[in-house]
């Protein structure tokens, strides 16, 4: 069957929504997880956001129809966070949303790897976004390539931009034993962090393998069969060579 | 009237009638501060509550948690002699029997269930109290089983209609305990015998014959209340003179109650913030200090945390554990607009950290948007400490029910001293809507149950025909059950009226008949399926239908999403509209609650197979839950699916049980309070009635399901209550963990 063409302004294709965001951005979160992905990330845990073929179109009214029923909720300390799949993929149906919740003073954010190009279109979304989760792959290119498939200069270039256009974010590593979690690196994450103006918080998320079976279930291997899970200590070690709490 | 124990007291009508909320809103001071003024235990508290411990310890190792049982002394107000944990260190005294854990019997609503509760715990009744009861004493259950007719027994013995209060006391009844600390007896005794003087009318007509014997039983048990507090030492005829007489002089207005009923829910009301206005007297001039004040609180607490009755293996089964529901209802708003927490709201929460969390008593927060910052900071954080807390929507009830209701039992609002119900249990909807498809035949023993309705004969079920067949199912079943529950409180009243209670009622009051359904998300989803997907039904050799194949998806209720929850909305309206085409008894007003207790387990284990792909013998959703696992969308969906239940067509209670995991709920303990106290305004802004709130993680509970001994504290709210989880059978404790923990990776 083909699929009716559809004005990518107004439409956008969904994963699935989660209501109830606590960890996402400030306060309760209305998520959106968006579909599709252009990035490879071994260590991926939505695997199945992966395939832009997927997913479900919803019209921009509905979503905001629905993100409205939530306003109790997310107003005005929480707001709503959209994740994925790769949300800027989808930056157009973004912008237009997001004017929308403007006129509605709900708090914006996205969850990105930032590894787009900064085109115009891409800026205008910027200009009227909160918050951006930005996730740092690797702070090192060549590791960076090996583990997502891509380099890193579109995603330090992003961040940079941020700072540089005063626009909060918080930055997030995931912490994998023997892939992100060398000192040396460590360490030049953390200089790159020093020197951006408007990093609100360090995230450090421990990487975990409950996303190995949605592999599976797609007829794939896993990438990162054996990887052990990060623990406390993990953490802890990350944070004080990082130098946060 | 005037008082030398109401001196410094702010004038008011309450001083010329018996009006406990003029009272209240002359003399209270709200609260708007933090928890910063709270004292800890002192070592008298610490020394009691360890002999209290030590009591329950025993209690626990003995057979099905019994530690004793008076078999010989039929319970009446003044039946015991007095009875002490330790006296010498109790602030505040009074047992139910002359021993601490030590149950009482008490005959008048059945006989049999007494007998049975003995022996499942190898006692045996008293000879001479068979004898009487046997011979001489009609009982309630004796009442009601003489008058139930043929259509009432088969609905009842298939589970059609269950829970029935037909073999035990009915309970919710609060009386205003109040009204003992702030008159003392004699003045209500006078109010009582006015009421009397009144109901001296030309004509002795049935109703004012009845009105007349239950006025002169009131009276009777207020005398009888005046002997018991005797037996301690006190003379409570005249009001109480400071805070630590009134709040003995309240509790012992409920241990009157809980020594003549056992009530399947025995309510406490409204009081701290009443008993504010006495520890603020006393702090004000000088006769008592913070720490003093806590004390007090601390061992009234302890007492109603000893309230026991004897049940049968079977009740403890189908509601968990050993229920009391002495529901506490505090805070809320004033309809003035000033807040009605006070520094005792906070005491009372704060035993919670003083001795531990506790099922009892049922700590209920009326939640207003407008309450205090930092009240509900305060009892958020406790939530998430102890998961022993309930909310309710202040801001929903106020509207009809004032600024002077309480809680009974879980989720039930009534106006203290002016309102009471009869309470009725619940119907099994979830069970109709297969008695709907199969023409009155049961689902699971293939017998015909109600008469003859015509069954769906088809291959795939169509959704109009099913509607039909359901709304006159329906018909049937709303009928059935308030014939059953109009005999039921006609027998209660006749048998095993709740004297003590009632006299602390006005005269003329406002009765419901409350209803109840069960298995709604189970009916909802089922319709939706059929309405949304095909439903293949699968019959056995009878021709009955067994069995539903589910082809394609379908919404499914608890995601927010209008197509399914317009169909749990319409027929909780729909079968309520059916029970007001009922006559009731004393011309009661129909109420409907979406409430199952724990008692989802059970009604699950008697309902077949259902059109929604849910397996025979499952448990229901819990209240107004959806269906474990139906819910993908989040929490925040399941609250705005649950809110839309409309609160005016089900008056007596909407329970929705939440439970999440702490990491889920945010990452610092700040923000996790933060998070919580959104969550709630949101929820009760949508008009959401009731949530539960719990936190844990699964890992803690599945420990504590082989571990038992390690948790002897730890609490969890269960649809309108909390329980001890290691008190709750292996299947209700998996029920609990499979029940959607919102939890996200």
């Amino acid at each position: 069957m083909i699929e009716e063409e559809k004005d990518l302004s107004y439409y956008a294709k969904v994963h699935s929504i989660e209501s109830l965001g606590t960890v996402d951005g400030p306060g309760i979160r209305f998520v959106l997880f968006l579909q599709g992905c252009h990035l490879e990330c071994k260590y991926c845990h939505n695997r199945d956001t992966w395939d832009i073929n997927d997913g479900h179109y919803q019209s921009l009214d509905d979503i905001f129809n629905k993100i409205m029923r939530y306003k109790n909720y997310i107003c005005p300390r929480g707001g709503v966070t959209i994740s994925g799949g790769e949300p800027l993929l989808q930056h157009k149906f973004l912008f237009e949303l997001f004017t929308k919740l403007k006129k509605e003073n709900i708090h914006t954010c996205i969850d990105t790897s930032g590894m787009v190009a900064l085109t115009d279109d891409i800026k205008k979304l910027i200009n009227i976004t909160d918050l951006f989760l930005l996730d740092i792959k690797h702070i090192d290119d060549e590791k960076c390539k090996d583990l997502v498939g891509r380099s890193n200069k579109l995603e330090l270039a992003f961040a940079r931009y941020l700072s540089d256009n005063n626009i909060p974010m918080w930055i997030r590593q995931v912490l994998i034993p023997g892939y992100t979690d060398d000192e040396q690196d460590l360490l030049k994450l953390k200089d790159f962090i020093n020197s951006l103006k408007t990093v609100e918080r360090v995230e450090i998320l421990p990487y975990h393998n409950i996303g190995a079976s949605k592999w599976k279930n797609l007829g794939l291997n896993y990438p990162l069969e054996g990887v052990r899970q990060a623990d406390d200590n993990d953490i802890k070690r990350a944070k004080e060579i990082l130098g946060i709490n | 009237m005037n008082f030398e124990q109401w001196k410094d007291f702010k004038k008011g009508d309450w001083q010329s009638e018996i009006n406990v909320r003029d009272f209240i809103q002359h003399n209270y001071t709200p609260y708007e501060g933090d928890d910063s003024f709270l004292s800890g235990p002192t070592e008298k508290t610490k020394k009691l509550w360890n002999e209290v411990l030590e009591l329950y310890k025993k209690e626990s190792n003995s057979k099905g948690g019994v530690l004793d049982i008076d078999t010989k002394t039929i319970s009446t107000i003044t039946a015991h002699d007095a009875g002490y944990i330790d006296k010498d260190l109790e602030d505040i005294v009074g047992l139910q029997t002359d021993a601490p854990l030590k149950r009482a019997i008490m005959p008048f609503g059945g006989i049999r269930i007494v007998e049975k509760a003995c022996a499942a715990y190898d006692r045996k009744v008293d000879d001479e109290v068979e004898t009487i009861f046997h011979k001489y004493r009609k009982t309630h259950n004796d009442g009601v089983y003489s008058v139930y007719t043929p259509d009432i027994r088969a609905a009842r013995s298939s589970h059609l209609i269950t829970g029935l209060p037909d073999g035990y006391g009915r309970g919710r009844i609060i009386g205003d305990y109040r009204r003992v600390a702030l008159y003392g007896i004699d003045v209500l005794i006078a109010e009582k015998q006015d009421e009397l003087d009144v109901l001296n009318t030309d004509e002795l007509t049935e109703e004012v014959i009845r009105s007349r014997e239950e006025i002169s039983e009131q009276i009777k048990a207020l005398n009888e209340l005046k002997e018991m507090a005797a037996k301690y030492g006190f003379d409570i005829s005249k009001p109480a003179s400071n805070a630590k007489e009134a709040v003995q002089w309240l509790y012992f207005g409920y241990l009157g109650a809980i020594k003549s009923q056992d009530g399947a829910a025995m309510s406490l009301g409204r009081t701290s913030t009443f008993l504010d206005i006495y520890f603020e007297r006393d702090l004000q001039n000088g006769t008592l200090t913070e720490e003093e004040a806590q004390e007090i609180m601390d061992h009234f607490v302890m007492k109603l945390r000893l309230v026991r009755f004897l049940r049968t293996p079977e009740y403890n089964e189908l509601f968990s554990g050993d229920p009391v529901w002495v529901t506490e209802s505090i805070g809320g708003m004033g309809v003035d607009g000033r807040t009605l927490v006070t520094k005792n709201s906070f005491r009372l929460l704060h035993t919670l950290q003083n001795l531990g969390p506790a099922p009892e008593p049922n700590m209920t927060v009326l939640w207003s948007t407008r309450l205090p910052e930092g009240f509900k900071r305060f009892t958020t954080n406790l939530s998430i400490k102890t998961s022993s807390i309930q909310y309710e929507n202040d801001d929903l009830m106020r509207v009809t029910l004032g600024d002077d209701y309480g809680i009974a039992c879980c989720v039930s609002p009534m106006k203290i001293g002016k309102q009471m119900q009869f309470f009725g249990a619940r119907a099994n909807l979830a069970k109709t809507l297969l008695y709907a498809i199969n023409g009155g035949r049961d689902e699971m023993t293939g017998k015909q149950v109600t008469p003859l309705f015509e069954p769906i004969t088809s291959e795939y079920l169509d959704y109009d025909e099913v509607m039909e067949k359901f709304n006159q199912m329906m018909d049937y079943v709303a009928k059935i059950y308030i014939k059953a529950l109009n005999a039921i409180h006609y027998m209660h009243d006749k048998y095993c009226y709740e004297a003590i209670e009632m006299a602390l009622h006005d005269r003329e009051i406002i009765r419901t008949m409350a209803c109840g359904i069960a298995g709604l998300s189970v009916v909802a989803d089922s319709l939706s399926a059929i309405k949304y997907a095909k439903v293949k039904v699968v019959r056995d050799e009878t021709g009955l239908a067994v069995d539903y194949k589910v082809e394609g998806d379908f919404p499914k209720f608890g995601n927010d999403d209008d197509r399914v929850d317009q169909i749990a909305v319409d027929i909780t309206k729909n079968f309520m509209n059916k029970l007001r085409k009922h006559q009731t008894y004393r011309h009661s007003k129909h109420t409907l609650s979406i409430l199952t207790i724990t008692s989802n387990v059970v009604y699950g284990k008697a309902t077949g197979n259902t059109p929604d792909g849910r397996r025979a013998g499952e448990p229901f959703g819990p209240g107004a839950n959806p269906l474990h696992g139906r819910d993908t969308s989040g929490a925040l969906a399941v609250m705005n699916s649950i809110a839309k239940l409309p609160f005016d067509s089900a008056e007596d209670g909407i329970s929705y049980t939440f439970s999440i995991t702490p990491g889920t709920l945010g990452k610092t303990d700040e923000e996790k309070i933060d998070n919580l106290v959104n969550m709630l305004d949101g929820y009760f802004t949508q008009t959401g009635h009731h949530i539960n709130v719990n936190v844990f993680d699964r890992s803690l509970l599945l420990d504590a399901m082989d571990h038992p001994e390690k948790y002897p504290q730890l609490t969890i709210r269960v649809s309108g209550y909390a329980v001890h989880f290691t008190k709750l059978t292996r299947e209700q404790q998996l029920d609990v963990i499979h029940r959607t923990i919102h939890e996200r990776i």
